[in-house]
């Protein structure tokens, strides 16, 4: 068994890692869907965006960790729960296609959004990674939303599960906005956007499918999901056993 | 052709790919989806993932009519003998490519 990395978190690698983590368990996420879609197209598609995710991670990671030493593959299986930076949102169990499809809409607008402003980042690399990405992001983004008009404005039992999908996910979403000291930093620094930067757009882009869907956001609560602190639910650690365990017994595999 | 009432299957579409700009789509295969956005969206990801293409078609299957295979022989074997159908007995100027 592979000891966890310690990594040194100040505000510009955390700033990286929830991007990168955001990336790295959606990913992991929608790899779950292989084998299991619902058609065989849509098994192809869920995890070509997996690996478009995973792409993007690795990118991340290794530019996270760098400084540090540290590689892409150290930095996605060798840390300890605590030291993921994902919100929340992206490491709830996959559920039915409904939820993933719409969990796709909320994440892949949130990273097209600051695909699109890390650009102009003054990180040479990450606005590199950005150009890239943000292609990707917007057919991600495009996909999702056309399944949630397509399932919210369909059947019975599909507007029924499209409903509780959203109900379950909405409660996630204003973790995204929070601000706090490592987005200020970042945007002091031009790094990047803080992730609140995007809150207007997000709501416009996501609304305007949700009312073509025929979907009604439930009202907001005081709930909030801390899973960009490193403070994760119940779900992650099982996640990251599955993810971690063959780096963890065979150290360095690869094949 | 199947009723549309008792169908459970969404209908078959056939994929047409271009490679690079300047050429022809080609015929690659086919796949299900329930109308032609979603073809086309099935079709990036099933045809265009390794490269492929630069552009799609997509054609609903039902609407291609094909030449019976019980006509092949009556279609076809009739051009295996007329080798002065060909235009090979005339010399290209080498400007002149894909002849």
């Amino acid at each position: 068994m592979t000891a966890s990395i310690q990594l040194q978190q100040d505000t510009a690698t955390q700033y990286l890692l929830r991007l990168g983590d955001t990336c790295l368990i959606l990913g992991q996420r929608l790899g779950e869907w292989c084998g299991h879609g619902p058609v065989l197209e849509e098994d192809i598609a869920l995890t070509n965006m997996a690996l478009d995710l995973i792409g993007q991670a690795r990118a991340l990671l290794s530019h996270a960790g760098a400084g540090q030493g540290l590689d892409e593959d150290q930095l996605a299986f060798l840390r300890d729960e605590r030291d993921y930076r994902n919100p929340t949102l992206v490491e709830l169990p996959r559920g039915d296609f409904a939820f993933t499809v719409q969990r796709n809409l909320m994440a892949a607008t949130l990273l097209k959004l600051l695909w699109q402003r890390l650009q102009t980042s003054t990180d040479a690399e990450l606005a590199a990674i950005a150009g890239k990405a943000v292609k990707e992001a917007r057919y991600h983004q495009q996909h999702a939303a056309d399944w949630v008009v397509r399932l919210g404005d369909g059947t019975a039992e599909s507007a029924r599960r499209s409903q509780a999908a959203l109900a379950q996910l909405w409660r996630y979403v204003p973790e995204l906005f929070d601000a706090d000291a490592v987005d200020d930093a970042a945007a002091a620094s031009g790094l990047g956007p803080r992730w609140a930067d995007v809150q207007a757009d997000w709501q416009a882009e996501v609304g305007a499918v949700l009312a073509e869907a025929g979907l009604q956001p439930p009202v907001g609560s005081a709930f909030r999901s801390t899973g960009k602190r490193g403070v994760h639910t119940e779900h992650m650690g099982h996640l990251l056993a599955t993810m971690q365990h063959l780096q963890r017994a065979y150290p360095g595999g690869v094949w | 052709m199947t009723n549309p009432e008792t169908r459970t299957e969404w209908p078959l579409w056939e994929v047409f790919v271009r490679s690079r700009a300047g050429l022809d789509h080609k015929h690659c295969g086919s796949l299900h989806a329930a109308d032609a956005a979603m073809a086309i969206q099935m079709a990036r990801d099933v045809y265009t993932r390794r490269q492929e293409g630069c552009s799609l078609w997509v054609v609903p299957s039902a609407q291609i009519t094909a030449s019976d295979p019980g006509d092949k022989d009556m279609y076809f074997d009739p051009a295996e003998d007329k080798v002065y159908r060909h235009p090979t007995f005339y010399k290209l100027p080498s400007e002149v490519d894909h002849m």
